[in-house]
């Protein structure tokens, strides 16, 4: 017995589920994973109205993948019949809400028609009545009721309304769960002897269910080897054929459903005439300006990245930095400090300083998902895409990629085939995410001039631009390459609904941005911290009492030197006798040939957490003064001041700079990419061969680079 | 005769924009299963509404919505 109800929202995408999902649950509500498999589990809270005696009470809601019927077509949809053909799985609902489109009554019912059969005690919520009138429909609510025989309710999920009306309906069916009579479609009037076979094998009640064993069988993950095969003998044996039978399933339940739509739906729409969504398409999808409005979109979206988030960052990093300066200033000096203020402090600054990109990028993304654009640019970009082996819907994941690529990972799970799922996880990290941003900037201050090309363009910019450029580009030639080495596991499908456009409502948008960012700061911030603490370990401790050795013999030699210079020669002695510096000193050989050091070797082992502690990294590294070693000018001008000890003259040469920007641009450096690749792929076998092909094309440029502006 | 065979077939992905046909059949039985599920129903009307810039992917109006997918598989649906 679950200790609270289940209630599952079932429905066609768009058709307003997510928007009912946020009126019930507000911000009572978690992102999770459904038990045993990798699929995002929005769930979250709702009070339930009290009824004839017994108290009001809460009620778990779990918004499933939206589908258009209950044979899966991607892996986010295989969990709802996974849950829903499977009364012991631990989210199996008590009742299940479907939402229907009003304006699409028919393909919205064909999903709805199938719940029911599985045997789930439904109710049918009845939405986008608006839209519909605006199409000049009229849906009459209670005869699709008395004609389906099951509670409908009205409501409007956008504005909230109906809500309660809604609650009053699951309320009552929690206290008399009731069940159709008869099945909509029933498989044994025609199967009788087989479903009758599988009903008795596996002990089941209904007829539909028994026939979902048959079809899906191979996906079932409540299945056994041995049920399966004992089913796959049970359909040799009665030579059922699935693929025939599903079809003749659909075009049965359509006909029923016409019948059903003619009763309830009086249709005033012209015939003819396009509705003005169709006109926007006209504008949106043209050869020209299709391409020029998605290329400004895109701007804006980089825009909102680089220059709007700009000042909350630069805040963000101030207020870390005033806080690491207080705490260094007001506690005692010690271990415990320096691990507080270097390590966990540090660490977390450098997590949360990407929120405000994060929070834009999603803003925008979702902005754009809501009105209905991004499956028109999917459109628009599928036919190219298809070059390069990957599909229209890989284009969310490739500009999620711009901020971060765990996020955009895990966006891939809508694309239907595998091998293109695969590719474009594969490709997604050359996509330079927003924590190469301060590699690049930092780098490119230091060797490129601040000089106004062609009138308009600052030379930093373009070459910024250029670095971007330069991972697109790698992205597509990787996606290429992997074309011909992956072999597809089933066909590439996009069949896909272009919903109506409409304004979107901010509530959606903010609670999106809310979880991501949420998410964001939890995942991907405790590993940050993690090897952040471990990074200072490393840089604070040495073997035996080397650290303590090599101040002392530095002290000694440098004795004449003003004291704040001598500190920071002290720092850099000993962080050379740490542990880390030996490490560097140990791969120093392995990266000379691209022109870094041990000290760069540091910052790139490190990095390995996450890019962004690079900066951080270097800047502890060329001793820099901890309390501000925020301060970009500070780190820039160390950098700018470093010597070469072999050359005599400076470290940071165009080509040492560019050839660790080529590096950066093309390197996997990032553990959180690697663990989010594993998870998605289920194995090490992608991440692997990701963290190969990637780090190979990072050595061999760099290398190629250096070489060349020696 | 296959020739002749191959003319009395047209699919959807041979309509012009703004034309109407009526589906009559599928030509892949696979393909047709998800076809079906999105409302593409032997009878049923769909109209070519407007094309991708590079010609494909295409956008289809049918039972009273706008449904995208590539060339290649809407020539899997058969009209009259």
């Amino acid at each position: 017995m679950k200790s609270k109800p289940v209630i599952a929202l079932v429905g066609n995408p768009n058709s307003g589920k997510s928007s009912l999902f946020n009126q019930l649950t507000g911000l009572r509500q978690k992102v999770g994973n459904f038990p045993g498999v990798t699929v995002d589990k929005k769930s979250g809270l709702t009070s339930l109205p009290e009824q004839a005696g017994t108290a009001g009470l809460e009620a778990v809601v779990v918004d499933l993948p939206g589908v258009y019927s209950i044979y899966p077509k991607s892996l986010d949809e295989q969990i709802v019949t996974d849950i829903l053909a499977n009364p012991a799985h631990s989210d199996y609902p008590d009742v299940a809400v479907v939402v229907v489109d009003a304006s699409n009554l028919s393909r919205n019912l064909l999903l709805f028609s199938q719940i029911v059969d599985l045997g789930v005690p439904v109710v049918l919520a009845l939405n986008m009545l608006d839209v519909a009138r605006q199409q000049l429909q009229e849906v009459n609510a209670v005869r699709l009721s008395m004609q389906l025989g099951v509670p409908v309710v009205k409501i409007n999920a956008r504005m909230g309304e109906g809500l309660d009306l809604l609650k009053q309906a699951v309320r009552n069916l929690l206290e008399t769960p009731a069940h159709a009579e008869s099945l909509f479609f029933d498989p044994a009037r025609e199967l009788n002897g087989l479903i009758t076979d599988v009903r008795n094998q596996y002990r089941l009640e209904n007829n539909y269910v028994a026939l979902q064993y048959l079809i899906q069988h191979d996906g079932f993950s409540f299945l056994n080897q041995q049920q399966r095969v004992g089913l796959d003998a049970l359909i040799e044996k009665h030579r059922f054929n699935e693929q025939d039978f599903q079809a003749r399933e659909t075009i049965e339940r359509y006909r029923r459903i016409g019948k059903v739509v003619k009763e309830v739906v009086t249709d005033k729409r012209p015939l003819g005439q396009s509705t003005w969504s169709q006109r926007i398409d006209r504008v949106l999808l043209h050869p020209f300006w299709g391409y020029a409005l998605f290329a400004t979109v895109l701007l804006l979206i980089f825009q909102a990245i680089f220059a709007w988030a700009q000042p909350f960052m630069d805040a963000i990093d101030s207020g870390v930095a005033w806080l690491n300066g207080t705490l260094q200033e007001r506690l005692p000096e010690g271990p415990l400090t320096s691990l507080l203020t270097d390590g966990v402090l540090a660490g977390i600054g450098g997590v949360i300083v990407f929120i405000p990109q994060i929070a834009f990028l999603f803003m925008l993304v979702s902005l754009l998902e809501e009105s209905g654009y991004m499956s028109r640019v999917m459109v628009l970009m599928d036919r190219i895409m298809r070059q390069f082996g990957l599909n229209g819907r890989s284009v969310v994941p490739l500009i999620s990629g711009v901020a971060c690529a765990v996020p955009a990972i895990m966006a891939t799970r809508s694309i239907g085939s595998w091998r293109e799922r695969l590719i474009t996880i594969l490709v997604t990290p050359l996509m330079s995410c927003s924590a190469r941003l301060p590699i690049y900037t930092i780098l490119i201050a230091l060797v490129v001039p601040a000089r106004t090309v062609l009138g308009v363009f600052n030379l930093q910019g373009l070459v910024m631009m250029g670095l971007y450029l330069l991972g697109l580009t790698a992205a597509l030639v990787a996606a290429y390459v992997f074309k011909k080495i992956v072999r597809a596991r089933e066909r590439s499908v996009f069949v896909m609904e272009l919903p109506t456009y409409k304004w979107p409502r901010w509530t959606n948008v903010g609670l999106t941005v809310w979880d991501s960012v949420k998410s964001f700061v939890l995942e991907a911030g405790r590993v940050i911290l993690a090897i952040s603490v471990i990074l200072w370990v490393l840089a604070s401790y040495g073997p035996g009492q080397s650290m303590e050795e090599a101040e002392t013999r530095i002290r000694q030699s440098y004795r004449d030197l003003p004291s704040d210079q001598l500190e920071n020669r002290v720092a850099a002695g000993r962080l050379e006798a740490s542990y880390a510096g030996r490490f560097g000193k140990v791969i120093e050989p392995v990266i000379k040939p691209l022109g870094y050091d041990w000290k760069i070797g540091i910052a790139l082992i490190s990095s390995f957490a996450a890019r962004e502690v690079f900066v951080g990294t270097m800047a502890t590294i060329y001793s820099i003064g901890s309390a501000d070693d925020e301060n970009t000018n500070t780190v820039k001008e160390k950098l700018r001041n470093e010597v070469n000890p072999e050359t005599g003259g400076p470290m940071f040469t165009p080509a040492l700079a560019f050839s660790l920007l080529i590096f950066y641009v093309f390197a996997m450096m990032c553990m959180s990419t690697i663990a989010i690749v594993y998870r998605e792929t289920r194995g090490w076998k992608w991440p692997a061969i990701q963290l190969a092909y990637m780090s190979v094309l990072a050595y061999v440029s760099a290398f190629l680079v250096y070489q060349l502006l020696k | 005769m296959a020739g002749q065979f191959r003319m009395s077939t047209r699919s959807v992905a041979d309509l012009k924009v703004g034309e109407k046909a009526v589906i009559k059949s599928f030509s892949d039985q696979w393909m047709s299963l998800k076809l079906l599920e999105m409302g593409c129903l032997p009878g049923a009307e769909i109209s070519l509404h407007c094309k991708a810039p590079l010609g494909d992917p295409i956008c289809l109006n049918v039972s009273g919505y706008c449904l995208s997918m590539r060339k290649s598989e809407a020539s899997t649906i058969l009209v009259e």
